[in-house]
């Protein structure tokens, strides 16, 4: 879960990293109050998931808590990316900013280990610098189990060949934001600028912050970092009930067992699409291994409420799960969904294979629901989907 | 022969005694397992019949090595507490652990990972979130279902659990050496690139299957060490081509961020690799039927 910047940087200040004073508002008007508790000024940023704010207009310096609620009032409401722009944060004006400088912790997938990048060339994207000044970026591997002590902060200061004037204040800033990482169980924390400021300060001017999801059970502070407000209601509805589903643009509704298979799904949908108009793949949605008739139910209730979905795919292979059980889950839906008044209109299109397969095949057959049409491979069963998607476009 | 499982492999299970863990036992003594024994310090000295099965509950896994002789434990322990449970089998020196539990925090799989290597890589780790691994008619540590399949000359490796039941059906008239289910996590003990090096080396396995998914850039790194080291025929899937940026698709590990880790570039890379990869499993299957054809 990527978080805005004024949750980063929340979380920075929890765990000592130096940040500037900041509040988030929702409205221009708020702009004010706020630019008066900072003493009459502030920067007016908006807070969105994206990069490449500044360029497009999204911060501004307000020299009166007027110029403030001006800017609030143009930032508000923008588009920066396609993503819409729904609060801003009112933060300190920086001392005189004399020096930019980058540093974060991250996972290592590769190498399956964290990593520390630092460089005294902050303040624009990493990946500009590494691909035009390489040399300018310091990468040192960090042992999970060892952290980030005082000895292995200085070793990154010294590695990215920061100044000696802010040698130490550069190595405490690493040690507290090692701490953020751990403490909140981050797969990134990112300070781009780290700020020298006018009197010889660091300063974290700006911050990336994504957290673990599977470590939730033990960060029960992070469900309140969900950006409810802007995601995809169906997604929402999903989440609710314990579905791992995510929207996509198509017309043919998925349902499968296995992240794995539910992706491949996906894939062959979008092929088979190519000769029926186009037609794609409308959601991901993994019911998991045991699933239930009531959790076949909620599942096909979410893709049945998605507007955009014409024709509906339920790709199953029986692992341990038999398909006798899949066949019975999906009669059982069907009734359940009729029973909760739902108009089901939309055909779907059945392939189990695997376990039992068989007798699920037959339990289908037998039920003859007039929606429900049997194809056995995988393939036949994404091109009949893909093509009653299109017919009904 | 196979890969790292054989029947002479003598299992035990941490979080046997757990609902999932009994219901998996189960079915691993059905594959015909020897499960030697489960782990649970509060249950220790205690016994479970199992189908007719006395396994006996030991409280550590030192224990459990001593008086077992056991080399391979198999993992179905709450995320919660999995950190601890994998620490302690490292600690115990057991040659091979495999991590069912899904949804464990990467900083945990992370620190495990890091223990293991510090202590001399004595213990194999495979997954976590994974299906585990299965040499068909001799043993079976995991979930992976016993009776798709029959013993064959194919070798499997794959992020997905699902996608190797799928793979190995289409393949069952022929059977497979080993299937080893590697896990869709960020962080796993045990990658694409290991299980290529046991297959290559092992004298029953003519033809591998390697099967990847979006997220990082393991497949990448494999088609590299494959153009290197990979003498046998290599037939290739990548699920995900349709999976837009910045979003998980199931695995926690499965996410395509910017530009990087799509299945695009995978399928490039092995292909690149004189990997023949198949747009769909079934297309999978058929490449792999060919070059076993001659």
């Amino acid at each position: 879960m990527d978080l805005f910047e004024y949750q980063a940087r929340d979380l920075f200040a929890k765990h000592d990293v130096p940040v500037l004073a900041g509040e988030v508002i929702d409205t221009p008007e708020a702009a004010r109050a706020a630019t008066e508790r900072l003493g009459g000024k502030s920067v007016v940023k908006a807070q969105v998931k994206v990069g490449g704010r500044g360029k497009a207009g999204g911060v501004k310096l307000a020299a009166t808590a007027d110029e403030a609620v001006e800017h609030a009032t143009n930032i508000l409401g923008m588009d920066i990316k396609g993503h819409t722009v729904h609060k801003v944060m009112i933060a300190e004006t920086a001392p005189e900013i004399v020096e930019e400088y980058y540093v974060s912790f991250l996972l290592d997938r590769a190498n399956r280990t964290f990593l520390s990048i630092a460089s005294v060339e902050g303040g624009m994207e990493i990946e500009e610098v590494a691909a035009t000044r390489p040399e300018a970026v310091a990468k040192t591997p960090i042992d999970a189990n060892e952290g980030v002590t005082p000895a292995k902060a200085r070793e990154i200061v010294e590695a990215a060949h920061f100044p000696a004037e802010v040698a130490d204040k550069v190595a405490d800033v690493l040690v507290t934001l090692w701490k953020t990482f751990v403490a909140e169980d981050a797969l990134l924390v990112e300070v781009n600028p780290l700020a020298k400021v006018a009197g010889g300060d660091v300063i974290a001017l700006d911050g990336k912050v994504s957290l673990d999801e599977n470590a939730e059970f033990r960060q029960p502070e992070h469900e309140a970092l969900q950006d409810k407000a802007s995601a995809n209601p169906l997604e929402a509805a999903a989440k609710e009930k314990n579905l791992n589903y995510v929207k996509l643009d198509g017309e043919v509704g998925i349902i499968g067992n296995g992240a794995g298979l539910v992706m491949s799904t996906l894939d062959v949908v979008a092929y088979a699409g190519e000769a029926h108009g186009g037609v794609k793949p409308a959601n991901f949605l993994d019911i998991g291994g045991g699933a239930s008739a009531a959790v076949m139910a909620n599942g096909l209730e979410i893709i049945l409420g998605d507007p955009d979905v014409k024709s509906v795919f339920v790709n199953v292979f029986g692992g341990i799960t038999a398909c006798d059980e899949v066949a019975n889950g999906i009669v059982q839906a069907l009734q359940l969904l009729a029973d909760r008044g739902e108009d089901v209109t939309k055909p779907l299109v059945v392939r189990l294979d695997g376990n039992n397969a068989e007798l699920g095949r037959k339990i289908l057959s037998d039920a003859n629901h007039p929606l429900v049409q049997r194809v056995d491979t995988m393939d036949g069963a994404a091109d009949k989907a893909a093509e009653l998607a299109a017919a009904a476009k | 022969m196979a890969i790292f499982l054989n029947k002479d492999s003598k299992v035990i299970v941490q979080g046997m005694t757990g609902a999932t863990g009994m219901k998996h036992t189960k079915l691993m003594l059905a594959d015909g397992t020897n499960i030697v024994g489960g782990v649970n310090p509060r249950k220790a000295g205690t016994s479970v019949d199992i189908d007719g099965n006395e396994i006996p509950v030991f409280g550590t896994v030192a224990e459990a090595i001593e008086k077992t002789g056991a080399n391979v434990s198999v993992l179905f322990v709450p995320p919660a507490f999995a950190k601890a449970a994998v620490v302690e089998a490292i600690d115990a020196a057991i040659p091979l652990a495999v991590v069912i539990t899904e949804g464990i925090a990467v900083h945990d799989s992370a620190a495990f990972y890091a223990y293991a290597v510090e202590k001399g890589n004595k213990t194999r780790i495979i997954g976590p979130n994974c299906p585990g691994l299965i040499t068909p008619g001799q043993s079976n540590a995991g979930i992976i279902p016993g009776d798709i399949t029959k013993p064959g000359r194919i070798g499997l490796v794959s992020k997905s659990g699902t996608l190797t039941y799928q793979m190995m059906y289409e393949l069952r008239d022929i059977g497979f050496s080993s299937a080893v289910g590697i896990g869709g996590d960020p962080v796993i003990g045990t990658t694409h690139i290991d299980a290529l090096a046991a297959f290559e080396a092992d004298p029953d396995t003519d033809l591998i299957v390697m099967i990847g998914e979006i997220g990082g850039d393991a497949e990448e790194r494999a088609a590299a060490y494959i153009a290197e080291n990979v003498t046998k025929p290599v037939v290739g899937y990548v699920a995900g081509f349709t999976a837009p940026e910045g979003k998980t698709m199931g695995h926690a590990g499965a996410i395509v961020s910017g530009s990087s880790g799509t299945a695009a570039a995978k399928k490039e890379a092995l292909e690149a690799a004189g990997v023949k990869v198949g747009k769909t499993p079934t297309e999978t299957a058929k490449l792999a039927r060919a070059i076993l054809a001659g």
